[in-house]
């Protein structure tokens, strides 16, 4: 059904998005862009050593994409880069493991993140939710790169 | 006379929507436990019974290759094949059938001329003038041949109801243009241009015109000698008929001086190792063997709209297309995107803070099919201010049923997003 893709949760992150806007004190960013579509977010991050201490994004999106990246900033401020990268394995499972993802619903790692469980049904859209979560692991894999964002260790 | 008016009234007696639907098995099926819907028209049709049995009857009973053995066989496909390209100079209004160039479809169409046709004599500052309304496939293939030459593509503007500006457009030609390429019918806004004044215009400067005519074919009747261009590119698979079979229309004296794209069996008059001679047009385009069974389904395609006489056809789609332009005009939070002053096939729309691709998911589920996106013009929709749309699209097909679902479906839309708002 269609209130599973669109649950309450998704609905309001996408009318009032969390962390949304500039990222004053950001020491990492990425673009992310679905081609398919024109959707765009930018991913900004401050990290301090190994931790991700603020999340910010901005940018176009439908409401799954918007929703996700909302979440997703909330999900991850105070998190370990490690503990990110494998939130993001967690959340792809999530969205593409077929039927056969009960042990993922019942991740309690994921928390509400398993709002999107709904999205599986909708391999179109599987791109929209992960497009911030792509924009935030290449936001992180700058590390040792020139690029303009850059860190102390 | 009012068209509008006095096709209103006379459209049901004419036009038998049922008989129709009935020539499509895909539209009785279900999608998601609903009535389909399909108001996708205009990326790709869906196809009449009479289509696939000809691929069958060819398949089953004529198939060879052509042009090349002595055989029954493959002098019935030769037969068949070269009826096709003579059926699609009819429907064009050809003056001949040598100017049928059977393609993949519009966009290897525009490619051709692009590489045989301008790329040869395209020179460092030389121009190439488009339109911002232009599909991907009519700007791509002249950025590639402008890069090369080091040659410049222009663009002509459009107003913010979605009208080619046609004197500004004039005003850009000039000694350096070597060509002017112009959709007939705008895939995204649905905008009909004035291809005869645009073409008239051109050429009292010298300046041959390419039309991609992709979402003209199927709505309106295409005259190559009226409308004066030089050009003009479709696909079957949006006329009903078979993917992977196009057509490039070319006026014979162009087609005449034009050097081969591509080389292969088929298109060669002799082959030494020295030097290869090429055959006349059409075959000078055609390198290999072609897709014969995609032209002879292409032919019966052209055969079923023609009988079920184009001017109903139109008539009938205005009708809706009219009908759903006021209905959605009247949707609270619905925007029409493009307000063109003569337009067929499409219909654009956005809704206030809901994203086209959230609008696509949940009308789908409601066994609505419409696309959503920048339709593979991106240029225009920065110009319009937009990321995306929402666009339905008509064919022969839809009736006001399709249009009821569609609306229905957008309440649904508005209600799951309005939920706590
Ligand atoms: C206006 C226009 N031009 C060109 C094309 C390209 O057609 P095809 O993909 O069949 O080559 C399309 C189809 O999407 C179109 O709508």
């Amino acid at each position: 059904m269609i209130e599973d893709l669109y649950q309450d949760i998704i609905l309001d992150h996408n009318r009032n998005p969390r962390n949304f806007g500039p990222l004053a004190q950001a020491n990492r960013s990425a673009r992310g862009y679905n081609p398919l579509c024109g959707d765009k977010v930018e991913v900004q991050l401050q990290v301090d050593g190994d931790r991700i201490t603020a999340v910010g994004f901005q940018g176009s999106g439908c409401a799954i994409s918007t929703a996700s990246a909302s979440m997703m900033t909330q999900k991850l401020t105070g998190a370990t880069i490690d503990e990110a990268e494998s939130m993001f394995a967690r959340f792809h499972d999530l969205l593409t493991e077929g039927d056969a993802g009960e042990a993922q619903e019942d991740d309690e790692e994921l928390g509400e993140l398993e709002v999107f469980a709904g999205v599986r049904r909708f391999p179109m859209r599987v791109k929209c939710a992960t497009l911030a979560w792509h924009a935030l692991r290449a936001a992180l894999s700058d590390q040792g790169e020139e690029g303009p964002v850059k860190t102390e260790a | 006379m009012n068209p509008k008016t006095t096709d209103r009234k006379t459209t049901p007696l004419r036009f038998d929507l049922d008989r129709i639907r009935g020539d499509f098995p895909i539209l009785s099926r279900e999608v998601h436990g609903r009535r389909l819907a399909y108001l996708d028209n205009a990326a790709s049709t869906q196809k009449p019974r009479a289509v696939v049995e000809a691929l069958e009857n060819f398949y089953f009973s004529e198939y060879s290759n052509v042009h090349r053995g002595v055989h029954y066989l493959s002098q019935r496909a030769t037969e068949a094949f070269e009826n096709a390209r003579a059926r699609v100079g009819r429907f064009v209004n050809a003056e001949r059938a040598e100017e049928i160039v059977f393609t993949r479809g519009a966009t290897e169409a525009i490619n051709l001329v692009a590489r045989s046709f301008a790329a040869p004599h395209l020179g460092p500052d030389d121009e190439i003038l488009i339109t911002t309304m232009e599909h991907h496939s009519n700007i791509v293939p002249w950025q590639l041949a402008c890069e090369a030459a080091g040659a410049r593509l222009r663009v002509a503007p459009i107003s913010d109801d979605g009208d080619l500006e046609i004197d500004r457009l004039e005003s850009m030609i000039g000694d350096k243009t070597r060509l002017v390429s112009v959709v007939h019918v705008s895939n995204s806004l649905g905008t009909v241009n004035p291809i005869a004044e645009i073409a008239r215009r051109a050429h009292s400067r010298g300046v041959p015109v390419l039309v991609d005519g992709a979402q003209a074919a199927p709505h309106l009747p295409i005259d190559v000698q009226s409308l004066g261009c030089d050009f003009y590119a479709f696909s079957g698979h949006k006329v009903y008929g078979p993917t992977g079979i196009g057509v490039l229309w070319g006026r014979h004296e162009l087609l005449e001086q034009m050097p081969p794209w591509q080389g292969g069996g088929d298109m060669i008059e002799s082959v030494s190792f020295e030097k290869t001679t090429y055959r006349e047009p059409p075959f000078r385009f055609e390198a290999g063997t072609p897709n014969i069974s995609g032209a002879v389904g292409l032919s019966a395609a052209l055969d079923y709209i023609d009988e079920l006489n184009i001017e109903s056809v139109r008539a009938h789609e205005a009708e809706l297309i009219d009908d759903t332009l006021l209905r959605l005009e009247q949707t609270e939070g619905v925007h029409l995107i493009g307000r063109p002053a003569r337009r067929c096939g499409v219909i654009s729309f956005n809704m206030e803070g809901i994203h086209p691709h959230d609008i696509g998911s949940i009308v789908d589920l409601e066994g609505v099919a419409i696309r959503t996106g920048h339709h593979c013009t991106q240029p225009l929709m920065d110009r319009l201010g937009v990321t995306a749309t929402a666009r339905a699209s008509f064919g022969i097909y839809n009736g006001r049923d399709d249009v009821d679902a569609l609306l229905n479906a957008l309440d649904k839309v508005r209600s799951i997003f309005g939920k706590g708002g």
